[in-house]
């Protein structure tokens, strides 16, 4: 019941000095939106670049050594073997090994021109790696099949043909699913043939790179080192790279972007913060008289401490709670003018940092009223009440 | 708070101060505000403390008032010897024991009259279950129902000093501590104020002490202290 008295005199200096509370609100509210939205862009950010990297994680990539990071395609020169596919496909046993070939060429597709990579794969290994989205999977020789996004833009269909001029003439016989952008190969941008025909079309024998699949993510480390191992004893012919630690890499370094930006925003709470320390600081000053009366009559220094302290409450929790509110707002505009979309709004992880940005709201305003509130407590009943 | 009566502490008064001394450290040197002091004051007293300016009225109001405590000597309360005590005990010493009365009335200005009177009686019960109560207290002091729920900026003077004087006794404390309560009163507002405390002191037995610069004031004592540079005279 004391607290509920106190409670109700703290609520009524709010109420009385309503302009600098409105300040100090607004102050947090502005905090609290900051705060919120960086966070909910950065998550979201964070989000869209996992949502476009295809999500393969259990991919071994093994690419000839250029001294450089060269992933994809077009390194003629450098080229791994059928020898080299062997000694791989040795060391990553039982896992499966698909080599790859690619290349890039002319294609004429209609009456339209254009140039796209090609990507030479066993018809057994394309449904390991990718998935059909319209017709079928490669059976026959001259067939091919369409990356989702090279389909879209040249308007193929199933059924379509693509000329590569003197390499020959495919049938499209299936549509891929789109992949996002990978890091072994993208080919959403390109078309898929098969093996044999490729090396006869471009005349080459060599494979552009190998993928390894890794059933167990646990073994991917050691899948890895044994490759390393067999491959690079004498001097280094391949490069070996894990998908799942270029993406740990990727999303890492988003998410210290995502925590930067929110430490922006938490910088502007602490603006609030010192607000409400100024408003509060303002308010035990031009009660200290009032303090004594109270004092003298009987009210305990914890009393006098709680009461300041509901004050910073009340403040903060209006603050917060509108702060928290118009940040889902904050947070659709800031979506929507950053990515073009709100899917990534409405999650757990997004949703998240409204529960901190409220959390962190309140805790500032208590932590801002604690010295204003121990001023309070400590002050003489007898120099309070002479105060004028 | 019902505890042992310190042996010192033992006999009828209900205030005493043995060679009570108070300094205060200043800067410049100690200021002795009062110098052994011994002084009894009995249940039902009316006293009223008089002196100049900085003769040490203030500051044996506040030792009385357990806002202050002694730098030497033995000063009891209710029996209970305050020096050493700590700043809690003396806390509770005034909600329960003590009612103050000040010059400039001091009712919390966020507070209607009622609420005034309620917040004491609040601390010492932690109950609201106490509005019967303290409209009993106010009409006592003579203020129209109508005044309760007004916020003490809309009262006069007079009005505002029966307010708190029902803050004070709403917890019916024997002891009424009065810090000259008619100096911003006019004569007359001032005459009944001291008619009100008379009573209280003749009907409810209340132990009066009053500091007051006013002789037709202090003529309503029973007793008049008069101190003079820190001592009795």
């Amino acid at each position: 019941m004391h607290s509920l008295m106190f409670f109700e005199l703290a609520r009524r200096n709010v109420r009385l000095h309503w302009l600098r509370s409105l300040l100090a609100i607004l102050g947090i509210i502005i905090g609290v939106v900051t705060i919120v939205s960086m966070g909910i862009l950065g998550n979201s950010l964070v989000l869209a670049i996992s949502d476009s990297l295809s999500s393969v994680g259990d991919s071994i990539i093994v690419t000839p050594h250029t001294g450089g990071m060269g992933f994809g395609g077009g390194q003629s020169s450098n080229l791994l073997s059928d020898r080299d596919v062997e000694q791989i496909r040795r060391s990553a046993a039982p896992h499966v090994t698909i080599p790859v070939y690619s290349g890039s060429s002319r294609m004429k597709i209609g009456s339209e021109d254009t140039v796209g990579t090609v990507y030479g794969l066993r018809p057994d290994d394309i449904p390991i790696l990718l998935e059909v989205e319209e017709g079928s999977f490669l059976r026959g020789s001259s067939g091919a099949m369409v990356g989702a996004t090279f389909a879209e833009q040249n308007e193929i269909k199933v059924g379509s043909r693509i000329n590569l001029g003197e390499r020959g003439s495919l049938r499209v016989v299936g549509i891929l699913k789109e992949r996002g952008m990978g890091f072994d190969i993208n080919p959403d941008f390109g078309i898929v043939v098969e093996d044999q025909w490729f090396s006869q079309a471009f005349e080459q024998e060599e494979y552009n790179q190998v993928i390894v699949k890794v059933k167990d993510l646990n073994e991917i480390e050691e899948v890895k080192d044994s490759i390393d191992r067999t491959m690079n004893r004498k001097e280094t012919v391949v490069d070996v790279i894990d998908t799942r630690a270029i993406l740990e890499t990727i999303l890492t370094t988003f998410g210290q972007i995502s925590t930067f930006t929110t430490v922006i925003g938490g910088i502007s709470l602490i603006v609030a913060g010192v607000s409400i320390l100024n408003i509060m600081l303002m308010s035990v000053t031009e009660r200290i008289k009032e303090i004594g009366v109270i004092r003298s009559i009987g009210t305990q220094r914890k009393e006098v401490r709680r009461m300041f302290l509901y004050e910073a409450l009340i403040l903060g929790l209006i603050g917060s709670s509108i702060g928290g509110a118009l940040s889902l707002i904050g947070g659709y505009a800031v979506s929507m003018v950053m990515l073009q979309t709100t899917e990534y709004l409405f999650v757990p992880s997004s949703l998240v940092y409204i529960v901190y940005g409220v959390g962190f709201g309140l805790g500032t305003s208590l932590i801002s009223g604690f010295y204003p509130a121990w001023k309070a407590s400590n002050l003489n009943p007898i120099d309070a009440l002479r105060h004028e | 708070m019902e505890e042992a009566i310190s042996p010192e502490c033992d006999g009828d008064t209900i205030i005493r101060f043995r060679e009570v001394t108070k300094v205060y450290p200043l800067p410049g040197g100690d200021v002795v505000a009062l110098e052994k002091v011994s002084l009894d004051i009995g249940k039902g007293d009316f006293i009223a403390i008089m002196g100049p300016s900085g003769s040490g009225k203030s500051t044996l109001l506040n030792l009385m008032g357990c806002l202050d405590t002694p730098t030497s000597g033995n000063l009891c309360i209710k029996g209970r010897n305050i020096w050493g005590m700590s700043d809690e005990d003396l806390t509770v010493l005034r909600r329960d024991y003590l009612g103050f009365i000040f010059q400039q009335f001091n009712l919390l200005p966020l507070l209607t009259a009622l609420e005034n009177v309620q917040y004491p009686l609040i601390l010492k019960t932690g109950s609201r279950e106490c509005r019967e109560r303290c409209i009993d207290v106010l009409r006592a002091m003579d203020l129209d129902d109508t005044l309760y729920s007004h916020k003490p900026s809309e009262l006069s003077g007079g009005q505002q000093q029966r307010v708190a004087i029902a803050r004070a006794l709403v917890n019916d404390p024997e002891i009424l501590l009065a810090d000259e309560p008619t100096g911003n009163l006019d004569t007359k507002t001032g005459a009944a104020i001291m008619h009100l405390l008379d009573d209280l002191n003749r009907d409810r037995g209340k132990t009066i002490i009053m500091v007051t610069h006013d002789p037709s004031v202090a003529e309503y004592a029973h007793r008049i202290i008069r101190i003079v540079d820190g001592k009795i005279s």
